[in-house]
């Protein structure tokens, strides 16, 4: 038995070596720098120990627009791309003709560059002195006013950034929930029909528990992603983002680092850690929700 | 509720490329199901017996031909009109709900004038439990339940609506031998207990002779015979409905008929009358052997399997179409075999004939007169 399980603890040696070295210690590493105060990053001391990096980050207000910017993400993108995704999933289980097609097509932005979508994306939405855009054309034709959504009012700039967002997370999750759909065995389906089952009690009802695992796994892994959201908003707003109103918290610990303000490890780590305890809390929260209602 | 199938055709088209061509599943199938009676849909598979079930249920429709709930044509009727119940081969219980949840899933979706309150669809459905004694699973979770009582909660889950008519898709494939035995004769009693015509299928020729009012064996979309499971047994229209029935299988020999006389490789065996001189297929049912001296099938002796009441006798005969003959007899019949031959003389009853083209009965002696009515 002791034999057998240091056979298994050699097994497992490389990897656990690697995530060592490139998860633990590096977590451990930011985690002591949050909390060094006064750090000299030419002498490479501190003059002592505390929080108040931590204070000042909560203090900063670039920092709390970075927040507040990354929950609004969050909270639009996860559950509007979710829904939109299952949604089209849906519609493309239940197409015969041309599935191959439109699945393909629903498929291409996730082989797509993130920065050429960006462009993309300013091309329709950016107002220069040339043009308005095609997104503002489209408004004046329908009798609305233009807005400069690249420069303009932060609402603009928000939903640009979400709309963006959704646009490129959208295809990985209709490739997962078209599989997680056809997976699905067609004889629960032919049991509902012989009962007559309507077609929404038959979707709410049967095909959205017999997929949730894969919905639960989709959220959790959207709340990830959008809380590390950067370069979508790089793509749309330049790299200057703490002027164009438009940070995220991952922008914030790289402006922190490497910024035209940046040269302060001890503030980037304090706001990497914060980011990380947000992540987890919210993960597990999902976890513990999401696991109470596949149980039931 | 008698079901009747009037010249039934169901043909899948071709799928994609033009070499796949349409498959005809069903082809001009008629066939009538009593009021009351449990029948069974025998055939090997792919047979299309699946498909005329499903044809039945309304989740296909005919290419061809029109269905029948007593007098009311249903041809065109959805499923949830007809008031047919349905067990599927793999139960399809919601995996995610429990056994009332899902014995109560079809009366939820009734509507309008039908329907019902709350404690009446708990009244039903504790009324269904009892039917197939489940009355103590109702929280459980289908996953926590074993085969046959999966089985039970499919056929409560299918009763609760008070269909009309109940269909088994495969009802026993999924069982163990031993739960399989006892399944059926539940399925028979449930059966007699609501008096609800039932339609089963089955690839399993026991299964459907112990249980079945009535058999209806299928070959290649295409009705093959029709009647009660005795009466099928003792009367084969053909070769395929010979070899189909009846466990061990029946030996088929080749033979030939000179003079009205039935010769297994140049040995006379039995008197056939009224046959022309042709060579045939002749089967013999393992209990229509009866050892003596004097019998004129001369088998080398392989083996003797005793199983208590009978015995079986497996020998080797030159005409015989399979590797062994199979004899079975009465265990108070002394088997005399000198030098490892073994002689029989055949029981008439229990031979058969058939045309070596066509495969289809040839009519002799005494057995051409027995009726085949219903």
């Amino acid at each position: 038995m002791n034999q057998n399980s240091n056979r298994a603890w050699l097994y497992l040696l490389p990897s656990v070596l690697l995530l060592v070295v490139f998860l633990i210690y590096p977590l451990i590493d930011v985690f002591i720098y949050s909390a060094e105060e006064g750090y000299n990053f030419a002498s490479q001391t501190h003059s002592g120990v505390g929080t108040y990096n931590y204070s000042y980050v909560l203090h900063d207000p670039y920092f709390l627009q970075a927040l507040k910017n990354t929950f609004i993400l969050v909270i639009i993108t996860v559950p509007v791309s979710t829904g939109i995704a299952l949604l089209i999933s849906a519609m493309l289980s239940s197409i015969r003709p041309l599935r191959q097609l439109y699945q393909t097509v629903y498929f291409l932005p996730y082989v797509t560059n993130t920065l050429a979508v960006g462009l993309v994306f300013m091309v329709l939405f950016q107002k220069t002195e040339y043009t308005d855009g095609l997104v503002n054309l489209m408004l004046q034709w329908f009798g609305g006013e233009t807005v400069d959504f690249i420069d303009g009012p932060y609402w603009a700039k928000m939903f640009v950034l979400c709309f963006y967002t959704i646009w490129v997370v959208m295809p990985f999750k209709i490739l997962v929930l078209t599989s997680a759909l056809a997976s699905v065995n067609p004889d629960y389906y032919r049991a509902a029909r012989v009962d007559g089952t309507p077609k929404l009690r038959i979707f709410t009802k049967i095909t959205l528990p017999m997929i949730a695992p894969m919905i639960v796994y989709l959220v959790i892994t959207g709340f990830i992603g959008a809380f590390k959201a950067y370069s979508d908003a790089v793509a749309l707003f330049g790299t200057d983002l703490n002027a164009a109103g438009m940070n995220t918290i991952v922008g914030y610990v790289y402006d922190m680092l490497y910024g035209d303000s940046g040269g302060y490890p001890s503030y980037a780590s304090a706001a990497a850690i914060i980011l990380f305890v947000i992540v987890l809390t919210i993960t597990c929260i999902n976890l513990l929700v999401s696991k109470r209602q596949l149980e039931n | 509720m008698e079901v009747k199938l009037k010249n039934i055709t169901k043909r899948f088209p071709g799928r994609g490329r033009k070499e796949e061509r349409e498959t005809v599943a069903v082809k001009d199938l008629s066939f009538d199901v009593p009021d009351g009676t449990l029948v069974g849909l025998l055939g090997p598979s792919g047979c299309g017996k699946t498909t005329t079930l499903n044809l039945i249920c309304g989740l296909e429709n005919p290419t061809d031909g029109r269905i029948f709930f007593g007098e009311e044509d249903v041809t065109d009727l959805p499923p949830e009109l007809r008031g047919v119940g349905m067990v599927f081969q793999n139960y399809a219980l919601y995996p995610h709900l429990t056994v009332l949840q899902n014995i109560l899933f079809p009366l939820e979706n009734l509507k309008g004038k039908n329907r019902l309150s709350k404690k009446e669809m708990n009244d039903r459905a504790m009324e269904a439990a009892r039917l197939v004694q489940i009355e103590g699973l109702l929280e459980r979770k289908p996953k926590e339940l074993s085969g046959g009582q999966q089985q039970r909660v499919a056929i409560a889950r299918a009763l609760v609506k008070m269909p009309r008519v109940l269909l088994l898709d495969e009802p026993l494939s999924n069982l163990d031998a031993r739960l399989r035995l006892q399944t059926r004769e539940e399925i028979c009693k449930i059966q007699k207990k609501t008096g609800i015509t039932t339609l089963f299928v089955t690839h399993d020729q026991e299964e459907a002779m112990s249980i079945s009012d009535r058999i209806v064996v299928m070959r290649d979309g295409v009705l093959m015979q029709e009647g009660k499971p005795q009466q099928v047994y003792d009367d084969p229209v053909n070769l395929f409905v010979a070899k189909f029935l009846g466990t061990p299988p029946i030996n088929v020999f080749e033979a030939e008929v000179k003079d009205e006389v039935l010769y297994f490789s140049e040995q006379p065996v039995l008197e056939v009358k009224n046959v022309k001189d042709q060579p045939v297929w002749a089967g013999v049912r393992p209990e229509g052997f009866v050892p003596g001296k004097d019998g004129p099938v001369i088998c080398e002796l392989d083996r003797v399997e005793v199983l208590g009441r009978d015995i079986s006798v497996v020998c080797r005969h030159a005409a015989c179409q399979a590797e062994n003959v199979r004899a079975i007899i009465n265990s108070e019949h002394e088997l005399e075999s000198g030098l490892g031959k073994v002689s029989f003389s055949l029981k008439p009853e229990k031979v058969f004939l058939f045309g070596r083209g066509d495969e289809e009965r040839i009519p002799f002696g005494a057995s051409c007169v027995s009726d085949s009515g219903n």
